[in-house]
């Protein structure tokens, strides 16, 4: 669909700030997430994990710990099936390991008990008797044909022949001729980059809290990024049917990508159907870092050429991500992503996904994306210093706009790219002076952006509020923005609209919020379900008037007639046709579904300032700004919240957070002690420039907003850390120790 | 071991609970008192979202245990709005998009409530230290440090 003649461009409550219809929840300690909830007899649920990061299971014995006063029941993989689907097969083999242990942390057997005590100690009692094999957990040393095998024949039709035992897939993209471009450069440079694993590292744990009555139904509340997800996974899984296990998702404590699977939610679903009882499974942090969640570690090739004026000629990457245990296809979007900023002539990006002995890779805001740009904008700012030319400028004179065939394929309608440059370029961030030790970076970003399956009911209640229904958990104010595109569209204030979501008997199916989906696709579809309430009230109205349906439009919240020839009626607001709608025919409702399209792909462009402690290697971020293309921005507080804190996830990303595996292949680092997310006093304010050019895809001009901001910091900390230290750097995070080494092996 | 009964005051009410002995304060409040504001994040004082103040000073109270609490004065977020009226900080974070998630919002509150009796008047870099120990994985901490300067500005002027 393409709403660009019409995009709407008078907006009375879009583009205000608004309170957010969860705070005081939120501020008072009354919102309920998911380790909030309970029911009376409610078990406790408890989860073994591999001691090992690959090993054989040759038996479980659970008999100790069934003697065990007040444990109610034990499961294992054998009180699952297995599933047909490889993908769902894949899903329950790593909620519940079968055959084999794969990864430090893999769960093996569960246990509901009484209470937390008793479940500790028959955990205990499991005896689990292992034969270890050898481990791989680096990417590069996965890929080699001699590797220890993590799980036998899971390469797709994709992977070539002759590549090493655990590549899963392969994929390719690009354009033009290579060889030919690289030919009219001037300068060509060619570097190899690794990035860690990082965690999502959302504050609240996995929970979830599981009911299976003897009659085959069951209820299960979770914190979710999509209950629909949860109810399709679990029902298959458990081998129920969709509409026997309702799922209702709580609110949620974060996610960035990481609870749009399961880990916890069949198991207790399992252990209440063995036990007759409700239970309740809340991870422990250790945990969430051993089994859920980390993004893919990479290690990547890029050659660019570019011409003495900065126009660069040819690019290509070479991408190698590790997606843990089971394969991934992120390396896809990695691949697609690469480029997307600029206008190639010639381009080819490949992606290789091995599988190491790691937990299984979910999502992370704009996964695959952020290392595969940080390699690309690194090498670009290398062309600049090298040929001594301004990197704005070359982005600028390279920037993809309207009508680009973009490095992944497809052709870019409008996008925000040249308008983002074009802002930091003007804003005075840019030409700010820097000291001894100082250092200014910056990076382009993007990601795709999403729609997909959406699902909004409306009732318009008779005392003229109205009830928005939608089924996607509020991860980051969307019950806001909803109200308001409803308040909007049906031209009613915003506090009279109240947005819920509800569960998954409640409504259509809705994909995960994901993709930055929300604000678009579920915005588009409540948009529509407006406009489906407002043809019934001004039917309604029609049938009062005596005129037909068509004479009657609607204008700031009322019914009038479309002209002098419709007739001369006085207008009639909502509430006023809302308080007779059982003298014109009942209830009145809208509702849209859609699988929504068009959502927009998204640009920004960060500036850092960093500073770097010689002596220790210490990076201190000193000023930093954002500027990204909203599309419009439906709620800007949100929106800029979006951006400062995906620029907060990067800047962890860029200095300090990994994945650390020992030698034994076991995670060294599984806790925030450790595994150091930033705190306040580790990052300065975080300036923000909003851009709105608009979507075409979306009736008011909306594109996501939420991944493309962890995309940049990468690069720009990168080169904002090797223009201060006066030597670049290949590889994240630029812990002191790293940065230290390569000041001192400068000399 | 025996439950231990346990004698405390908590936002100001006399509150009793027996608890396990190496049961945490956090778990007692939680799950033995209904006061599920305070969270769980890491269980191992890392995070914060389980701040609460305890005589005037601020724990995590994953690491205290609930038998410590006897005789203590505790204060949690559900203790910060008088009825109706929302503390100034509370009010700020709404005013001003001080949170997303919301899971870090409870302890970040106690504790920043905490500084501004301490500190009327801090800079941001003090209150970026302040609130050093408590994670928010949102926010970028932005709006959060000029929520508190808002309402420590706001109660300034009461």
């Amino acid at each position: 669909m393409n709403f660009q003649s019409k995009t709407k461009a008078d907006f009375k409550v879009v583009g205000t700030r608004v309170p957010r219809p969860d705070g005081v929840d939120k501020v008072t300690g009354r919102a309920l997430y998911g380790a909030d909830f309970s029911v009376p007899g409610m078990q406790v649920g408890l989860i073994l994990r591999s001691p090992h990061a690959h090993a054989i299971i040759n038996s479980i014995d659970a008999s100790d710990a069934l003697a065990l006063p007040g444990v109610k029941a034990v499961v294992t993989s054998s009180d699952l099936g297995v599933p047909e689907d490889e993908g769902l097969r894949d899903v329950q083999d790593n909620c519940l390991a079968r055959g084999k242990v794969l990864y430090d942390g893999h769960a093996v057997a569960a246990v509901a008990a009484k209470d937390m005590a008793t479940a500790k100690a028959a955990l205990k009692l499991i005896k689990v008797d292992y034969t270890p094999l050898p481990h791989v957990t680096d990417v590069d040393a996965a890929m080699k044909p001699d590797a220890p095998v993590v799980q036998e024949a899971r390469a797709d039709e994709s992977v070539p022949e002759g590549s090493g035992p655990n590549v899963t897939h392969y994929c390719e993209f690009g354009h033009g001729d290579l060889e030919a471009g690289f030919a009219r450069a001037d300068k060509i440079i060619e570097r190899s980059f690794k990035t860690a694993a990082t965690h999502q590292g959302y504050i609240e744990p996995h929970a979830c809290l599981a009911s299976y009555g003897t009659d085959g139904k069951a209820d299960l509340w979770c914190c979710t990024q999509g209950q629909f997800m949860v109810r399709d996974l679990c029902a298959g899984i458990m081998g129920m049917e969709g509409s026997q296990l309702r799922v209702t998702a709580s609110e949620i404590g974060g996610g960035f990508g990481g609870k749009t699977t399961v880990f916890i939610e069949p198991v207790a679903l399992a252990l209440s159907r063995k036990s007759g009882r409700p239970v309740k499974i809340v991870m422990s942090r250790v945990d969430v870092f051993r089994a859920t969640g980390p993004t893919v570690s990479s290690s990547m090739d890029v050659r660019i050429g570019m011409t003495r004026d900065g126009r660069i000629t040819a690019g290509e990457a070479k991408l190698r991500y590790q997606g843990g245990a089971f394969p991934c296809g992120t390396v896809d979007m990695g691949a697609q992503a690469a480029f997307a900023a600029y206008d190639m002539e010639a381009v080819r990006t490949q992606g290789w996904n091995t599988l190491t002995n790691r937990p299984k890779e979910a999502a992370y805001r704009a996964p695959g994306a952020p290392m595969a740009i940080y390699a690309v904008e690194s090498v670009v700012d290398e062309l600049c210093q090298q040929l001594d030319l301004d990197p704005l400028d070359v982005r600028l004179k390279n920037a993809a706009d309207a009508g680009t065939k973009s490095s992944y394929g497809p052709t870019f309608d409008q996008i925000g790219l040249m308008a983002t440059l074009e802002a930091a370029k003007a804003h005075d961030h840019y030409h700010a002076p820097l000291g001894e030790n100082q250092g200014r970076g910056l990076s382009c970003g993007f990601w795709f952006n999403f729609g997909g399956n959406t699902s909004v009911s409306m009732i318009i209640n008779s005392d003229g509020t109205v009830g928005v229904t939608e089924g996607n958990p509020d991860i980051g104010g969307s019950r806001a923005s909803i109200s308001m595109m409803a308040a909007e569209e049906l031209g009613i204030p915003y506090d009279k609209v109240r947005t819920v979501i509800t569960d998954t008997n409640s409504i259509g199916h809705n994909d995960v919020t994901d993709g930055s989906r929300v604000t678009f696709a579920v915005g588009l579809a409540t948009i529509k379900a407006a406009r489906d309430a407002i043809r019934v009230m001004c039917g309604r109205v029609a049938k009062i008037w005596g005129i037909d349906p068509d004479a009657v439009i609607w204008e700031d919240g009322a019914a009038k007639p479309s002209g002098p020839n419709a007739g001369n009626f006085e207008p009639m607001t909502l509430a006023e046709i809302a308080a007779i709608s059982s003298e014109t025919g009942g209830p009145i409702a809208g509702h849209h579904e859609v699988n929504a399209e068009g959502a927009g792909v998204s640009f920004g462009v960060h500036l850092a300032d960093v500073e770097v402690d010689p002596e220790t290697g210490a990076t201190q971020v000193l000023r930093y700004t954002v500027f990204q293309d909203a599309g419009k921005a439906v709620h800007p507080d949100y929106v800029e919240g979006q951006m400062q804190g995906g620029a907060a996830q990067g800047i962890g990303w860029a200095l300090n957070e990994e994945y650390i595996y020992g030698e034994d292949g076991l995670l060294q680092n599984a806790g925030f002690l450790d595994y150091r997310i930033p705190v306040a006093s580790d990052l300065p304010n975080i300036d923000t420039v909003i851009l709105e050019i608009p979507n075409p895809g979306h009736p008011y001009g909306v594109r996501g907003v939420g991944e493309t901001p962890i995309v940049p910091p990468l690069a720009a900390l990168s080169n904002a850390v090797s223009r201060a230290i006066g030597v670049r750097l290949h590889e994240l995070p630029m812990s002191p120790p790293k940065i230290l080494k390569a000041i001192t092996a400068k000399g | 071991m025996k439950n231990i009964h346990v004698s405390t005051t908590i936002n100001g009410d006399d509150a009793e609970f027996v608890c396990a002995p190496e049961e945490t304060l956090l778990d007692a409040l939680r799950n033995r008192l209904g006061l599920s504001g305070a969270k769980e994040g890491c269980g191992t004082g890392d995070c914060g979202a389980c701040t609460i103040e305890m005589d005037g000073r601020l724990v995590c109270s994953c690491l205290v245990l609930g038998a410590e609490a006897q005789g203590a004065q505790i204060k949690t977020v559900e203790g910060m709005a008088i009825g109706e009226a929302l503390h100034p900080l509370q009010q700020a974070f709404i005013d001003h998009a001080a949170l997303q998630c919301g899971i870090c919002t409870p302890g970040i509150l106690v504790a920043a409530k905490n500084l501004l009796e301490r500190n009327p008047d801090p800079t941001d870099t003090e209150v970026r230290y302040w609130l050093a120990g408590n994670l928010c994985r949102c926010t970028g901490y932005d709006k959060i440090i000029k929520a508190v300067q808002i309402a420590a500005a706001d109660m300034r002027g009461a």
